[in-house]
């Protein structure tokens, strides 16, 4: 009882305790789950993730083949997720700024009409918009057989939509090359040219400059006649449409969804943010001159940055996480492959280890980014 | 004259302009103004033509599947038809009376515990020993004459409510207490709660689903078998409560040291400060915030529909996959659990704001 009464060892007794609790049940977890893995005649480890793989993919980021090995096509369903996930919140932020000063607009119709928007997005499941787009796309487009050829070389059917692809013959690199020299030298004008407004006060922006530096090098690769593209035009067969870059209705749904999702997000976190902003600051520009939309611009997003960019980037987590419902609509993420894979090589517990540990991975690595940003654009106290 | 010109002493004597060139400058002030409203105004014009010409005009309103595939707008007797199927999912079709009396006892309760002034002991008491146990004996039935009926056989929207309900009611007190480790003094103590916390939020919550579908039978003992609904509420509990130990963390750091220092110093003891005198002020806090949390995890309960479990979603999507009705009623089921999903979100959003004027505590 004595002891019992000392804090210092009431401490120690109970992180003593906790931990042996959960160790004790991962041991039991462990034991029971290794005996009837066992029983089942199921090996453990990850050899499994060697061996050829045996299924197609109907959507690769990256090269894949049915005779690539299952850790390919685990780093495939990872190149989707990330894929959809980073275009979905390009488009998504986009929307969900302009969806959020729509909502502050001094218009009467324009804030309501956005204010429907966001509270008919936010209000129903994401899943349920998912499986709605899919239908919608099967629905309304026609068979394959009858895809429209809208553009020549376009064809839109409820297989996806079929572009004409480009394919580069030679001269690929030298134009990066000078497209990477170009921007280099742009923005360095600019920085000059802006420098020199803030130190003169004279002088424009240098844009006119700047336009030049970055086409001079890529129409100088153009003129030497080096390039040479040729376009992978897509032909209508009988069934299907061959060559071309194919964008699926899987993807599009899936991509329509979580941006639109992210946009009612966003747009009520720029409200607020802009909301926070102190009213003196609107005052202050207006006193000055500035019309609304440039004391939106200049004066007032930069300082609504700080409140909204926390916010922001637990919303762009749950984009990468949402990504996840790809499985109901049949895009192939990672959670879609993994569960193939699970279905063929009865590895649940690896698998599911493994998606696990990616999506924690790349958690981290969205904060830490954010996180810098954050710094970034955080009040510099001086 | 010099009178006449002089500013009004009073906010009173300011004079308004009337209330049509109110009117005028909010929607005409200028031109870029008067082009806003066009363009809104033609865009809500087209959606309401758009809805109403859907809804009503091309509507068919009885008849069978063929009268309905022959017209472009919205299909009535199939929501007519499907209608209790979409609800209740195969609960035994004799016995639907159960499933919509639990329904509406539950709607009721909840709208009734809504009310603030009523919160307390008494309503919590009564909860849990007189409404819980009246729905499961309404759903599982067993006693009193009612036929027995395996949750097996439960679906629709009476499992989506107990999926997100239960989950948050399981998931408070497991979230209280994960938010109090994290705010722990004793490292091990800390360094577990965060490990949870993170972890579960690190990951989305169809891994969890799928952890408890596949991967839990493989951890339980040979002829342990647990019921496939009792898995998915399992880690939807686990996976809320993660969230909401977030939030409660949240409104934890708001109470400042001094009300834990001084209960300390009163001589009471860790749990009594933190019950009597820390969370009740925490929580007060956080309510709106977790009004929207249970907002997100009624949604979010749609997920289970993945694993094989007969959801509202779930029974809608399989009322639209009837031979009889498929590919013609898409957008009409749809667009009905859109609705349903909207109307309880919308009042609980409501609610939530509603709170946060009562507290007078906006979070964040």
């Amino acid at each position: 009882m004595l002891f019992l009464n000392d804090t210092r060892f009431r401490a120690v007794f109970y992180q003593f305790v906790a931990i042996s609790l959960v160790l004790l049940a991962g041991w039991a977890m462990y034991s029971t789950a290794s005996a009837n893995l066992e029983k089942q005649d199921i090996a453990t480890g990850f050899g499994f993730l060697s061996r050829q793989a045996g299924f197609e993919i109907s959507e690769t980021a990256i090269a894949f083949q049915s005779t690539d090995s299952v850790g390919r096509a685990i780093l495939v369903g990872v190149a989707n997720t990330v894929k959809v996930s980073f275009l979905a919140v390009l488009f998504g932020t986009v929307i969900g700024l302009f969806v959020g000063i729509g909502r502050l607009s001094t218009n009467p119709l324009l804030s309501r009409l956005m204010l429907a928007y966001v509270e008919v997005l936010r209000n129903v499941p994401l899943l349920l918009y998912l499986l709605l787009w899919y239908s919608l796309i099967i629905l309304v487009f026609p068979p394959v057989k009858q895809a429209i050829q809208f553009l020549p070389g376009f064809f839109l059917s409820n297989s996806g939509l079929a572009v004409p692809a480009l394919q580069w013959q030679s001269g690929f690199y030298a134009l990066l090359g000078a497209v990477a020299i170009g921007m280099a030298a742009a923005l360095g004008a600019h920085s000059i040219a802006r420098r020199r407004r803030i130190a003169s006060g004279r002088g424009g922006s240098g844009w006119a400059l700047a336009t030049t530096l970055f086409l001079l090098p890529v129409v100088a690769v153009w003129a030497s006649g080096q390039l040479s593209i040729n376009w992978e035009v897509p032909e209508l067969g009988r069934f299907r449409l061959t060559g071309g870059l194919h964008i699926r209705p899987e993807f599009v749904a899936l991509l329509v969804g979580l941006a639109l999702n992210l946009s009612a997000s966003v747009a009520e976190i720029v409200r607020g943010g802009i909301q926070a902003v102190n009213r003196g600051q609107w005052e202050a520009a207006m006193a000055l001159g500035l019309p609304r939309s440039l004391a939106l611009r200049l004066v007032v997003l930069p300082q609504a940055l700080r409140v909204i960019v926390p916010p922001l980037t637990n919303n762009y987590l749950s984009v990468f996480k949402n990504s996840s419902l790809a499985i109901a609509i049949g895009y192939p993420d990672l959670v879609m492959v993994s569960n193939t894979v699970m279905n063929q090589t009865g590895q649940a517990i690896e698998t599911i280890a493994i998606f696990m540990g990616v999506y924690l991975g790349l958690s981290v690595l969205i904060s830490v980014f954010m996180n810098w940003y954050n710094a970034r654009v955080a009040l510099k106290e001086r | 004259m010099a009178d006449a010109q002089a500013l009004p002493a009073t906010p009173e004597k300011l004079v308004r302009p009337p209330r049509r060139s109110r009117w005028r400058e909010a929607y005409f002030g200028t031109p870029g103004n008067a082009f806003v409203t066009l363009v809104s105004g033609a865009v809500i014009l087209l959606l309401a033509k758009l809805a109403i010409g859907w809804l009503f005009l091309d509507a068919v309103f009885d008849g069978s599947s063929d009268a309905c595939k022959q017209s472009s707008g919205a299909c009535w007797p199939f929501l007519a038809g499907k209608l209790r199927y979409m609800l209740f999912g195969f609960y035994p079709f004799e016995e639907q009376w159960r499933p919509l009396a639990a329904l509406l006892l539950f709607v009721g309760s909840c709208a009734v515990s809504m009310i603030p002034r009523l919160w307390g002991r008494g309503l919590l008491f009564c909860w849990i020993l007189v409404i819980l146990p009246l729905l499961y004996v309404l759903m599982a039935g067993g006693v009193f004459g009612l036929t027995p009926v395996p949750t097996s056989k439960w679906g629709g929207l009476p499992l989506s409510f107990m999926l997100s309900f239960v989950g948050l009611a399981f998931a408070l007190p497991l979230g209280i207490g994960l938010a109090l480790a994290r705010a722990s003094d004793l490292p091990a103590i800390r360094v577990l709660g965060i490990g949870f916390i993170e972890v579960v939020r690190g990951v989305p919550l169809i891994s969890i689903l799928f952890m408890a579908a596949v991967m839990l039978p493989l951890f339980m003992p040979d002829g342990v078998t647990i019921d496939k609904l009792l898995r998915a509420q399992v880690a939807i509990i686990l996976f809320a409560s993660a969230y909401i130990a977030e939030v409660v963390r949240g409104g934890l750091q708001d109470v400042p040291k001094g009300q834990f220092e001084a209960g300390r110093s009163l001589g009471l003891h860790y749990w009594q400060v933190m019950f009597k005198i820390v969370l009740p002020q925490a929580l007060k806090k956080v309510i709106p915030a977790l009004v929207g949390l249970f907002i997100a995890f009624f949604q979010d309960t749609t997920l289970v529909t993945i694993i094989g479990l007969l959801d509202f979603l779930d029974t809608v999507r399989t009322a639209l996959r009837d031979p009889e009705w498929q590919g013609i009623a898409v957008l009409e089921g749809y667009l009905f659990a859109a609705a349903v999903y909207f109307l309880f979100s919308a009042v609980m959003g409501a609610y939530s704001r509603f709170l946060e004027r009562h507290f007078n505590t906006s979070y964040r």
